[in-house]
């Protein structure tokens, strides 16, 4: 069999590192070529990892090992199971959306802006896939890079605030995870995260390395009230930029509670767990408020996104089977939903330059096409039934009412303020008359852009119609996760 | 002792000073046109050394002058790190010191000489080879530092170099001399033995220690006896502080190695107290005066001081884990510094010095693969993965919680959070008339 893990992660970077060898701008054409071609590689071989996943067990599968510091007994440990494959998948599928976004758009440097793409992608995958917590804290911080650089070089007028404001939040985070790793290194002698999982920790030793953990994922996920990077970072950043940070990177933090917090810090888990859900309801209920009266169409979804994350880490501590599933579906359809939401700004902001609502108005009336993706989009947003976005949403909420009727009320307010501020912005800016000569102006969708959306509409009516696909890979390792959690580690 | 000359285990350093004394001579006769010839006579030497040292049998230690001088498995891995450090200074200060009429004899052989003072360090085992070596390092540099006669600022740097240098000499001396009161040897092996076997008065001992552990602070610019090293990189023409920020450093960790592992391993207890302040501090002055620099010699001047602080904790272990992971950190260090200022000398052109952060507006248009590399190496400094800088800082701060020094590996990674802050300053960017950071410099267009 293939390695096909060391290939998800080192095929986007090897073809990363190929693009910028073509650096110069008027060989643009072959550069954009040459991406494409390596994020379609790169998704080519990720496609394994679902066909051949074997489902019912909780084991970790496609396990690479090979000795890489044996010093410190660091291992290249590359493993997935039913909680980490579908992102995999997702950020490979992300990746050739992104690299396809820029096409056009970008035109200069287009060769280092591709190979940024492709790179993180393959350091994405890795964090996804590493089973050893030196190589996953090599790839979280790795990815930091390219998506400093993306946001830095490429992005709006004050491209240099937000690109600092987002490395140094997230670096302020994983510091503080790096000395937990060492420290679990120190206690188990080895940093395999499979083996932390049967470590005894007595109740303050886990509290400790819950707030290193949790600082570190929270900023990433973001959790109220440590989210004020993320607004900054996609008003700022490219078009690709947004939808990667918001498809995949927030993921990357929400990932981190069910490798890390969860299964090895069992006790804390629960102790703090009123904790966590209590940000978590902050950040539906309250961030759901101030996406409401958000100008600006990308700081509106941004803020979606912040409230709709709330969600997976409310699910998350339910402590339930409906509960981590329905996080999982939520990233997993929220990943689609904002990449799609992102995209539609793009298109229309590569057309009038503003991302302001007050700028617009009527827009169906001259991009037809694009009203009916976007109309699509904003239901998944506010999670109509038949999209992604309801599954997850629906799990979720039904595990909280399980748990507690008034967390289950609270957690249903997203239904409500999902649909205000998502159709509100969509009434505004699409429906009406005409508003102004460049909306009178706009050219409906190009082929690019029109199959770029209609891959996602058939991603997320998939998902949100027949969501077995998806679930059935979960369930086994979902269960062992429960029993993990439910295990004192005293 | 029967350990008599023993030329054999001293072959590089012997070869080295007499071609020291060849280059000296051969370019008087050189015409200026010609002057090239010297430089790789230079680098030819320093080829000479690197060869003899790689071949140099190190299974077992080999010793002589009567065991004062020694050649081991660490000294040869230092002494080949420094030829890579004074290689690369050479070659990349070419074009900077020939526009500045500074590519000259004395400048190599300067070198030649600093090299061979910090080899003779990196071998000592006894105190006065020791303070040899270290004085002739020191002497040299110190020449080095004015060797632009006319710039005052490097005279002045010079100066500075010079008074602190020696009242640190001092310190180095009034502790060895007390170390050798207690124990009646200047051999580097024979004092831990005196301190185990025969009982010495502790406090003279520890009263000695407090002095040398003081030297040592100072040569590598532990604060807080770190006040010389932000005058003195930022007075000096910049090829010679690339030469002061990095071969020097390697000798400074030999110096450390041999003092207090080597002969006082026996008061480890009592100088782990007195390294770990110093770490402490240095890691947090370091970094958060670093932030503060508008000038990028001395941003690199602080970020070696934070580093140093890195360095020490490696020592606080005392394991020999411990110590591989400073001696890790610490050639780490002296590479990345060769990136950041080796850019920084390769943008200097004639009578222009890139040395305010300014100058680095619009980088990465300007040429993009010098503000690449100078982002890989500032990223290295900060210790992000997958730069080497983050598996340095890995290390010792592993070596930290092992001895069950959580708090300070979580001061260590919060320090070197703020030394992130160097890479990726945001107060300034708030304010756009302020540029002073150097990732405001390398995003802003021209």
């Amino acid at each position: 069999m293939l390695p096909y893990l060391s290939l998800a992660i080192w095929v986007p970077i090897v073809a990363g590192l190929l693009v910028l060898a073509v650096n110069r701008d008027r060989d643009a054409p072959a550069a954009r070529w040459l991406a494409l071609v390596g994020a379609v590689a790169g998704f080519a071989v990720t496609i394994p990892l679902y066909t051949q996943f074997t489902l019912g067990t909780a084991e970790m599968q496609f396990v690479e090992t090979i000795e890489w510091i044996p010093r410190f007994s660091v291992n290249y440990l590359l493993g997935v199971d039913g909680i980490s494959v579908l992102f995999i998948l997702l950020n490979s599928f992300i990746t050739v959306l992104a690299v396809w976004a820029g096409w056009v758009v970008i035109q200069t440097r287009v060769a280092q802006y591709m190979a940024a793409f492709l790179i993180m992608s393959g350091l994405i995958n890795g964090v996804f896939a590493s089973l050893d917590a030196v190589l996953f804290y090599v790839f979280f911080e790795a990815q930091l890079i390219p998506m400093y650089l993306i946001i830095g070089v490429w992005g709006g007028p004050n491209r240099i605030y937000a690109a600092l404001k987002f490395f140094l939040y997230t670096f302020l985070g994983s510091v503080l995870m790096l000395v937990a790793l060492i420290y679990l290194y120190t206690v188990s002698g080895s940093f395999s995260i499979l083996e932390w999982y049967q470590l005894p920790l007595s109740l303050k030793t886990q509290e400790w390395l819950f707030a290193a953990f949790f600082i570190a994922f929270a900023v990433k996920v973001p959790m109220w009230p440590v989210h004020t990077w993320l607004p900054d970072a996609h008003v700022e950043a490219p078009t690709g930029g947004s939808v990667v940070l918001a498809a995949i990177t927030l993921k990357v933090g929400a990932y981190g509670f069910v490798r890390f917090i969860l299964p090895i810090l069992p006790d804390a888990s629960h102790y703090l767990a009123g904790f966590v859900i209590t940000l978590s309801l902050v950040a539906v209920v309250y961030i759901g408020f101030v996406a409401l009266v958000q100008p600006d169409m990308k700081k509106l979804i941004a803020y979606s996104s912040i409230s709709h994350m709330g969600f997976v880490t409310l699910g998350f501590f339910l402590f339930s089977q409906l509960g981590i599933e329905g996080g999982l579906v939520q990233m997993i359809s929220h990943g689609f939903v904002s990449a799609a939401l992102f995209l539609c700004v793009g298109v229309l902001y590569d057309r009038m330059h503003s991302r302001l609502i007050g700028d617009y108005g009527g827009v169906v009336n001259t991009m037809p096409k694009f009203a009916a993706f976007a109309m699509l989009f904003a239901m998944a947003n506010a999670a109509l039934p038949g999209t992604s976005g309801f599954v997850g949403e629906f799990l979720v909420i039904l595990a909280a009412v399980k748990a507690n009727f008034w967390l289950g009320f609270l957690a249903a307010t997203i239904m409500i303020l999902g649909a205000a501020y998502t159709l509100w912005m969509y009434k505004r800016v699409w429906f009406g008359d005409v508003a102004n000569a460049g909306v009178a102006a706009l050219k409906d969708v190009s082929k690019r852009e029109f199959w770029l959306l209609a891959t996602l509409v058939a991603a997320i009516l998939a998902l949100g119609i027949y969501p077995k696909p998806f679930t059935d890979v979960m369930h086994a390792s979902v269960a062992q996760l429960l029993t993990q959690v439910a295990q004192s580690k005293q | 002792m029967s350990i008599a000359f023993n030329f054999g285990a001293a072959l590089p350093e012997i070869v080295l000073a007499s071609a020291a004394c060849v280059i000296l001579v051969v370019d008087l006769f050189v015409p200026d046109s010609r002057r090239q010839i010297s430089y790789w006579l230079t680098q030819l030497t320093l080829l000479a050394a690197a060869y003899l040292t790689l071949v140099s049998p190190d299974d077992t230690p080999l010793r002589a002058f009567g065991n004062m001088y020694v050649t081991d498995k660490l000294a040869d891995v230092l002494k080949l790190f420094a030829y890579v450090a004074v290689s690369l200074t050479l070659f990349y200060s070419r074009g900077y010191l020939a526009a500045r009429g500074l590519f000259r004899g004395e400048t190599f052989v300067l070198m030649l000489t600093a090299l061979l003072g910090m080899m003779v360090m990196i071998s000592a085992n006894s105190f006065v080879t020791l303070y040899l070596g270290l004085e002739l390092m020191s002497l040299s540099l110190y020449a080095m530092v004015a060797l632009q006669r006319e710039s005052e600022r490097a005279v002045e740097a010079s100066m500075k170099y010079f008074v602190l240098g020696a009242l640190a000499s001092g310190f180095l001396l009034y502790g060895m001399s007390m170390l050798y009161g207690a124990t009646g040897t200047l051999e580097i092996t024979g004092v831990a033995d005196a301190i185990v076997n025969a009982h010495s008065n502790r406090v003279i001992l520890v009263f000695g220690l407090v002095f040398v552990v003081s030297s040592i602070a100072f040569k590598l610019g532990a604060v807080p006896y770190h006040m010389w090293i932000p005058d003195v990189y930022d007075g000096a023409p910049t090829a010679v502080t690339l030469f002061i920020g990095s071969a020097p450093k390697l000798a400074a960790f030999a110096f450390a190695m041999r003092l207090l592992v080597g002969s006082l391993s026996a008061l480890a207890f009592d100088w782990q107290g007195m390294l770990l302040v110093l770490s402490l501090l240095s890691m947090l002055f370091g970094n958060i005066i670093a932030i503060a620099q508008s000038s990028i010699k001395r941003m690199l001047a602080y970020s070696t001081i934070a580093n140093m602080g890195f360095m020490l904790m490696g020592f606080l272990g005392a394991t020999s884990d411990a110590y591989s992971a400073a001696m890790f950190y610490t050639v780490t260090y002296v590479l990345t510094t060769l990136v950041g200022f080796g850019v920084v000398l390769l943008l200097s052109r004639e009578g222009f010095e890139a040395d305010r952060l300014d100058d680095f507006k619009g980088l990465n248009q300007r040429s993009p693969w010098y503000a690449f590399m100078m982002l890989l190496a500032m990223f290295s400094l900060a210790g992000v993965p997958p730069t080497v800088g983050f598996y340095a800082k890995f290390s010792v701060i592993a070596a930290a919680v092992d001895i069950g020094l959580v708090w300070l590996a979580v001061v260590a990674v919060m320090a070197s959070l703020v030394g992130a802050l160097r890479v990726a300053k945001p107060g300034c960017c708030c304010r756009s008339t302020d540029s002073h950071c150097f990732c405001l410099a390398f995003f802003r267009r021209r």
